[in-house]
């Protein structure tokens, strides 16, 4: 009612982690993770995918960082890519919570299998929690269900960046924002139209694509953190500036998707 | 000196809360009011066989000079009581309960309400942990929920207009424990842990002997608004099944739920709705407010469904040790009331 985040000091009162546990509160399972992360993640990121990363070491390696990034494909691969590349590449790997639709929660399976690798759910409460209290990394994708449902005709041109809840939740918590540059994800599953089956399955959308991974090959560039501690007190309160900043971190990723696909030779052997 | 009234002293919480606060030399008076018998061993308690009418209430309020009163009556499970007798409880019920506190000459100090975390309900698109200050996305799904909600939005109401009234609300999670019986502990006690096939919900549960331990704290140190009474720790309900040692069995399909629970309750398997909402989305709650309160739970829930377990795996010994010892309430009167009984350190 009168105020919506918790008071600072509240950080002090966080549960204990008990070690004897797998699952953290959030529901993420060490052990799901685990496997998922020897298997598929390690073959995808290694040999399907042949990851390139670059600016790894703009990811801080303390505190909570927002990182924001484009998004593509029927099932999009690019946030299990960008765990991997904090994991693989940083100097001190640090788990990554993505932010997914509250779609993913209502549905059977992917309500079970999506937390246990690190999605949860995109509530503002939780991005702060996260960001905030829990000093994490959160990856989010302000295009949400507009950037993957693009036709492959529409590849690589930003959707709007939401209504700047990104922006407003790294002031909040006063976290910098590093934006991500993707570029393979388009050519990995690109989708060509969609069917109208969307009510009789309740998927968020029912499109024409591949039902595998092409083997496009991925570059993910990490650029210079944007601190959001430098607009004086509550800077969220100031419609105009977070729709600033959010324009200027939209432009940036595809400023630098341009350069990156205007460098590439190939779709598939970069 | 505290002078405390307990309204539902035949419930579970009512007694066992009155036998924590007898053991307490600071509180000089505890006076319990139900329409029915205690159902434990209760020493220097005093027990008023009255309902919820506030005339009567408020006249005991007045004679005995109460200044706290501790309200544990809420129905928050739809297995013990029909729907109409919960709304009575709940809605109705807490009315009367406030407005037996409530007028200009009141001596009523203190109010602690018994609530419980269905008053966030369970969503698609809830927040991970609910903290005292949210509202739920939705309206309220079940007649249960809204009974509930509206029973904490009446407390709210008498503490905006009471502002020298101490109001405390304690919503709690699940509780579990061995005296307890609730649908989770009938859920948690079969064989298998049944669940919805493709949901693995998050679960919060807390000790009962951690909800009478809250419901304390709130009546010897002052709490005004609203805290959530959970333990630390968000078990999903798989881990749950192997913390107790049994499988989770996905009974339920997603699709048709409320369909298939139909069928397995002429099985004498009986899921509410409120439960199988949590066995789809499952809830977390923000506990933070109330250890910053200075309240220290004595068990995660982790521990608390370990300790649960071992319930579990006593429970058909216990059962077959013969009848447990039953309180006998009219012996008790009679040994501390009689004149005939004699009293040491009489003559």
């Amino acid at each position: 009612m009168k105020q919506l985040s918790a008071p600072a000091d509240h950080r002090a009162y966080l549960p204990a982690v008990e070690p004897e546990r797998q699952v953290t509160d959030w529901g993420r399972s060490e052990r799901v993770e685990g496997v998922m992360d020897r298997t598929v993640y390690d073959f995808l990121y290694h040999y399907w995918f042949r990851v390139e990363a670059e600016g790894i070491e703009h990811v801080p390696s303390s505190g909570g960082a927002l990182l924001v990034s484009n998004h593509a494909g029927a099932l999009p691969p690019d946030a299990a890519m960008i765990a991997k590349a904090i994991k693989e590449e940083h100097s001190r790997p640090r788990p990554l919570h993505m932010t997914v639709e509250h779609f993913f929660k209502g549905y059977p399976w992917l309500s079970m299998l999506v937390p246990k690798v690190g999605g949860v759910p995109a509530h503002p409460a939780n991005v702060h929690r996260l960001l905030y209290d829990e000093e994490q990394l959160v990856l989010v994708f302000p295009e949400g269900a507009k950037g993957t449902e693009k036709l492959y005709k529409d590849r690589y041109r930003l959707r709007r960046f939401g209504r700047g809840g990104f922006v407003e939740a790294a002031m909040r918590a006063k976290a910098p924002i590093v934006p991500i540059a993707v570029v393979g994800a388009e050519e990995a599953q690109p989708i060509f139209a969609h069917l109208p089956l969307r009510r009789l399955t309740g998927l968020l959308y029912a499109p024409l694509a591949p039902l595998v991974y092409l083997p496009a090959k991925f570059f993910i560039r990490f650029l210079e953190p944007i601190p959001t501690d430098v607009y004086g007190e509550e800077p969220w309160l100031d419609a105009g500036l977070v729709q600033t900043v959010a324009e200027d971190v939209r432009a940036r990723i595809q400023e630098e998707l341009y350069e990156m696909l205007a460098r590439r030779r190939s779709a598939w052997l970069g | 000196m505290k002078r405390v009234l307990i309204t539902g002293l035949s419930s579970y919480w009512g007694c066992r809360l009155a036998q924590e606060l007898e053991k307490d030399p600071a509180i000089e008076t505890i006076i319990g009011v139900s329409p029915d018998d205690p159902t434990m061993a209760l020493e220097r308690t005093e027990f008023v066989r009255v309902g919820t009418h506030h005339g009567l209430l408020r006249r005991i309020v007045q004679a005995a000079e109460i200044d706290t009163v501790v309200d544990t009556r809420l129905v928050v499970d739809s297995r013990g009581a029909s729907g109409r007798e919960a709304h009575e409880q709940n809605v109705i019920g807490t009315m009367n309960v406030l407005a037996a506190c409530g007028g200009p000459d009141s001596p009523v100090r203190k109010v602690v309400f018994k609530s419980s975390a269905h008053y966030y309900g369970c969503e698609r698109d809830d927040p991970s942990f609910f903290t005292e200050e949210m509202r739920r996305p939705h309206p309220p799904r079940t007649r249960l929920e809204s009974d509930i909600v509206e029973a904490d939005d009446a407390v709210r109401g008498f503490a905006e207009r009471n502002p020298g009234v101490t109001v405390t609300t304690l919503r709690f999670c699940n509780g579990l424990g061995p005296d307890l019986r609730t649908s989770h502990t009938a859920l948690l006690s079969l064989p298998v842990v049944p669940g919805i096939l493709g949901f693995d919900p998050r679960y919060q549960f807390i000790h009962e002997d951690d909800i009478v331990g809250a419901l304390r704290h709130a009546v010897v140190s002052d709490l005004p608004g609203i805290y959530n009474a959970a333990p630390d720790g968000v078990l999903i309900l798989s881990e749950v099944a192997s913390l107790l040692g049994k499988p989770y069995l996905p009974l339920l399909p997603p699709w048709g739920t409320s369909l298939a629970s139909t069928a397995l309750g002429l099985a004498r398997l009986r899921i509410p709705e409120e439960v199988r909402r949590q066995l789809r989305y499952g809830r977390g709650l923000d506990n933070r407010r109330l250890k910053q309160a200075g309240y220290r739970f004595q068990l995660t829930s982790r521990e608390t469904v370990q300790a649960f377990a071992e319930v579990l795996r006593l429970a058909p010994l216990r059962a077959s040790a013969g009848a447990p010892y039953r309180y006998e309430r009219e012996v008790e009167e009679f040994l501390r009331w009689s004149p005939s009984v004699r009293r040491r350190g009489e003559s």
